[in-house]
């Protein structure tokens, strides 16, 4: 068994207008030294049996459809049990 | 197998379930015995005045379908009513507001979804969502907090279910701040012969759970809509339920394909108390029983006992009873929506509800006992102290405002008058392609397909009028809906109530309900519109205040020619204004016109210029309203009218302002008075609306209004960009129409975006 | 001539797109259910709005991998028309048939209302019957309709003409207050680059009819059926 997650987020050159609103509202409550806040998507995967392809394959469920790379990176890492 | 030798149940337990220690020994003397804690679980959520109607139920009789529903065939049904060509409506509106109270967005969101189960679960196709929506000022960060994230879950959830939301209203009072009202209102329409019991019929059958797999959320949520808010209910979170909405349209269309195969002999959604309710009240019904094991419902979560597997109130869940032999062809249907469908029990013909736990039976109760005997209370009323002070206030001594024009700004910028697009424009409100007339009019319209019919819906309440009496309030509250619906061209045909109140265990909160519920049944009565379903809310209070009785009314009324449908705004510039009146306003020939300083009471003007809640709500006759209506939909059948908009909150000069902004027109308006001319521009008497019509049409609607023996009175025209009025000629108004729509159309807005 | 109206689970506009092909195109059409494989025999092929998989993990991304869309792929491939509406529009981007992507409104809110809509390009299988120019007032209804794209995309999509539908007020003028939802360049619609394939947020087919408030979007729909006959 293995744990993979799998971090998305809007690429810089996107206006992240969630990330906006909750930077203006972190502000608001007092924390003035915020320089910017992003906003993105974290997918927990468990994975059964660890043959040798999981990290392409990981990869590509990313490529695929966990992102759309139009607008969207990603980043992963994986967990192996007990870890 | 039967259950022996239980040992008695901790009071604690059972009190904390909300069961008095008298309803505990009813309960053993029904079973012989002690409950299971199974058993005490489905007692203490059927039981509860949520499913149970414990306290509201004797009062409830002064609704006539009510009454002959109970003495006779059941409240099987009685919720459709034909509208012709083979076709039926049904509707209903219910209340979600402590959900929405603790955790908003979901809330309000299952609170739809729930209502629209209602619907399709009857084998109506849902055609149009409603919401009535009540809470605290925009000023505090707290009610705005509420108010985004209400509007948020109906959005979320109507919108992916593809159900229109095509009309509403929303208050702001204090009194709502601690406890928000979400009223949500649906309505399907159906082919007669599709109509879809609640019954558990056919011995052997097998009942089949379908939908979503069942989690432990929501678990008490009834007996949670049965007590008071206070700070603890923060921590009860878990209670809320989560809404899907994905898996709600899937269910819709698998649900009216599942039983157009004939097959399915009993189905019913699972709201409140979920699996206990839908097995004892579909067995109840049919006089059968029920086997269930709970080991076969499909779960969520791991561990969960048959406790909680028996109360939970996860959503978009629907219990059938399908045609033995046939179980696997309506699964089919499910699986083909991508939905569970496991045969979980089957009917028996003991009327009892028998539950297992794999081998194990873990309760056995009679249907009917869980189902219809919930002990009912006859409680004590008083009438509360306040209202002789409020209603004796002495209105002659408001003063009159030093500049009208800022007094009518004011009014049209205040929340509960300005325009609610903030509202709606976030509720999809055209798909189905049926809305043909779109939300910011009287009454939503929406066209029937294959006749020429219309359909008019609206939701109606005035809280402070109930606050300042009960039963007159409520009667105002369906006089206003059904000149809503006059404003469009409808008569009403039928109606549905939400019944938000405080704790009825006390007196004088039982007292505002009592004599609420006699007002609205009376009205209904009048307007030939029977209450066809609805729902009770009580304990909407906290220990800092409670709400003002809130009596909400979804009143349903039918167009002939929908093409012939009216809205509010008015057109053409130099066409006649013209207010169609129970009584009269402008009397030409004695120059005596009536002074309407008592109508004042409750009004809006007083509310915000003043921030007084004082006086008696303004009179009404149920005959002479009726009248009135009757000129409008009639001149509006003739093809009379430009535009009709009924005067209610904010009084006449609201109406009048409403309708140049909507049409981006101005009005030369003058106004005769023998009383302060406050009252003649905000004064909300009852039975007035207004219509604009070309010059030449106007003796044509003359008489209309004299067949019917009511009043008419030209008021001036529709011409310019602004909006003049004067009052016994003196000019005491006059502001342009873009900046009245400024105010009006922003008001909400801007504090929501601020 | 044959459309189809393609369902996927959670599909809510396809009975309206289908309605108004049937009753106010007056043409033949038939549902496509999203686990078919085949689509022979269409001539054009709808994917209509709603929230398919309930607009889960992003708009339209699950249901660019439903069995059917390698049979619309294989049809688009084979110049057949297809147009994506609203959700529709979504998914053709997920499935890389148009350029670009959709996210969020900037305002984060659903939004529901009749906009004015430039025709930009009226040499198109999709607008012919527009004139260059005209206004057309049709209804928005999403959340995820800001239209974005690569500076690069965007000047080869412009360049090429590709842009049929902009955000204006009802002058014509494409301002940024006409943009309801923070597209660039005003976007409300596009097609690809062979111009088969169209996408608009808008509906036109909920502006087929005078009781509905507009019968615009009737000059899409048609539009596509006039080509065609061609």
């Amino acid at each position: 068994m293995a744990k993979v997650n799998v971090y998305v987020t809007l690429k810089p050159a996107l206006l992240d207008a969630q990330g906006k609103v909750v930077q203006g509202a972190l502000e608001n409550l007092g924390f003035d030294s915020i320089e910017s806040v992003r906003m993105g998507k974290f997918i927990e995967i468990e994975v059964n049996g660890g043959n040798g392809t999981l990290e392409q394959d990981v990869d590509e469920m990313c490529r695929k459809l966990l992102a759309n790379p139009n607008i969207e990176n990603y980043r992963y890492e994986i967990v192996k049990d007990g870890e | 197998m039967s259950i022996t030798n239980t040992e008695p149940i901790d009071p604690k337990v059972y009190q904390e379930m909300g069961l008095s220690d008298e309803e505990y020994g009813k309960i053993t003397e029904v079973l012989g015995r002690h409950p299971t804690y199974t058993e005490v679980g489905m007692f203490a959520v059927m039981w509860s005045e949520h499913c149970g109607y414990k306290y509201s139920r004797p009062i409830l009789r002064y609704f006539s379908k009510y009454k002959e529903a109970i003495d006779g065939a059941g409240l099987e049904n009685a919720g459709i009513i034909d509208i012709g060509g083979g076709y039926g409506v049904c509707f209903k509106i219910e209340s979600h507001n402590h959900p929405s109270a603790v955790e908003p967005f979901q809330g309000a969101a299952t609170g739809v979804g729930g209502i629209l189960r209602d619907i399709f679960t009857m084998g109506a196709r849902p055609i149009a969502c409603l919401n009535s929506l009540r809470f605290g000022s925009l000023s505090d960060a707290r009610n705005r907090y509420l108010f985004e994230h209400v509007v948020g879950g109906i959005g979320f959830y109507g919108n992916c279910v593809g159900v229109p939301t095509v009309a509403g209203e929303v208050y702001f009072e204090e009194c709502y701040a601690g406890n928000p009202l979400l009223n949500a209102m649906a309505i399907g329409i159906m082919k007669h012969e599709d109509v879809a019991y609640a019954r558990a019929e056919g011995i052997g059958n097998p009942v089949l759970l379908v939908g979503s797999r069942t989690g432990r959320d929501g678990i008490h949520g009834a007996t949670f809509a049965s007590v008071e808010l206070t700070e603890e209910s923060e921590s009860r979170k878990s209670n809320v339920q989560m809404g899907d909405p994905f898996t709600e349209k899937l269910l819709i269309e698998a649900t009216l394909e599942a039983l157009k195969t004939g097959y399915i002999t009993g189905i019913q959604d699972m709201g409140a108390a979920g699996i206990t309710c839908s097995t004892c009240e579909t067995s109840a019904k049919a006089g059968t029983g029920m086997k269930v094991d709970v080991r076969k419902v499909p779960l969520r979560e791991t561990g969960m006992t048959p406790y909680e597997i028996m109360l939970s109130e996860s959503q978009e869940r629907m219990l059938a009873i399908v045609e033995k032999g046939h179980e696997n062809d309506v699964a089919a249907v499910f699986k083909k929506w991508g939905l569970h469908a496991v045969v979980v029990g089957e009917v028996t013909d003991d009327g009892l509800v028998h539950v297992y736990d794999g081998d194990e039976l873990v309760a056995q109760v009679p249907a009917k006992t869980l189902a219809d005997d919930a002990p009912t209370y006859q409680l004590k009323t008083s009438e509360p102290a306040y209202l002789k002070d409020v209603q004796n206030y002495d209105l002659s001594k408001i003063k009159e405002p030093t500049d009208y024009t800022e007094a009518l700004m004011k009014v049209l910028g205040s929340e509960s008058i300005a325009s609610k697009e903030w509202v709606y424009g976030q509720y999809d409100h055209m798909v189905q392609t049926n809305t043909a007339v779109l939300p910011g009019s009287d009454a939503a319209v929406l066209r029937i397909r294959e006749t020429t019919k219309g359909i008019a819906a609206t939701t109606d309440c005035n809280g402070r009028y109930c606050y300042l009496d009960p039963f007159m309030g409520a009667q105002i509250a369906v006089a206003e809906a059904a000149r809503n619906l006059a404003c469009s061209g409808a008569r009403p045909i039928g109606a549905t109530d939400c019944l938000n109140f405080g704790n009825p265990e006390k007196p004088e909160a039982f007292w505002q309900f009592e004599r609420a519920v006699k007002g609205m049944a009376e009205a209904c009565d009048f307007f030939h519109a029977p209450v066809v379903s609805g729902n009770v809310s009580f304990y909407n209070e906290t220990p800092e205040m409670a709400i003002y009785p809130t009596p909400v009314v979804g009143l349903l009324g039918i167009i002939g020619d929908v093409e012939k449908r009216c809205t509010s705004e008015f057109k053409n510039q130099g066409d006649f204004v013209i207010l169609i009146s129970g009584t009269r306003v402008n009397d030409e020939e004695k120059s005596e016109p009536v002074c309407e300083l008592e109508s004042l009471g409750g009004s809006e003007y007083l509310n915000t210029i003043h921030g007084l809640a004082v006086g008696r709500p303004p009179k009404l006759d149920l005959d002479r309203e009726k009248k009135v209506h009757e000129v409008v939909i009639r001149a509006i059948e003739a093809g009379l009218l430009s535009s009709a908009h009924d005067c209610a909150d904010g009084g006449l000069a609201i109406a009048l302002a409403e309708s140049c902004i909507m049409g981006k027109v101005g009005a030369e308006i003058s106004l005769l008075a023998n009383c302060a001319p406050a009252a003649a521009l905000f004064a909300e008497t009852q039975s007035r609306i207004v219509v604009s019509l070309p010059t030449d049409k106007l003796g044509a609607l003359r008489e209309i209004v004299d067949e019917l023996g009511v009043e008419s009175t030209v008021l001036g025209k529709v011409s310019g960009n602004k909006l003049n009025i004067s009052v016994n000629d003196v000019s005491l108004v006059s502001a342009p129409v873009a900046e009245m729509e400024l105010t009006w159309r922003t008001s909400i807005g801007s504090k929501m975006d601020e | 001539m044959k459309f189809g109206v393609v369902i996927f689970p959670g599909s809510n506009c396809d009975q309206d797109a289908f309605c108004a092909v049937r009753d106010v195109l007056g043409q033949p059409v038939e549902y496509i259910w999203h686990q078919s494989t085949d689509v022979s025999g269409f001539d054009c092929i709808v994917l209509p709005g709603g929230f398919s998989y309930g607009d889960y993990l992003r708009t339209g991304a699950v249901a660019r991998f439903s069995p059917v869309m390698n049979a619309v792929q294989d049809f688009a491939d084979n110049g057949g028309r297809l147009i994506g509406i609203c959700n529709g529009f979504q998914i053709l981007c997920e499935a890389h048939l148009l350029p670009g992507a959709l996210i969020d409104n900037n305002g984060l809110r659903f939004i529901c209302k009749h906009v004015n809509l430039r025709v930009e390009n009226n040499n198109t299988d999709f607008t012919n019957l527009c004139s260059e120019g005209q206004v057309l007032s049709i209804p928005i209804a999403h959340h995820g309709g800001n239209y974005y794209a690569d500076a690069d995309t965007l000047k080869k999509i412009e360049d090429n003409n590709q842009v049929i539908l902009r955000y204006c007020d009802s002058a014509g003028k494409v301002t940024p207050e006409a943009n309801p939802n923070g597209s660039l360049n005003n976007i409300a619609g596009i097609i690809n680059d062979r111009g088969n394939v169209a996408g608009m947020m808008p509906h036109p087919e909920r502006a087929v009819e005078s009781i509905l408030g507009s019968e615009d979007g009737t000059l899409i729909l048609q539009s596509i059926v006039e080509r065609l006959m061609a």
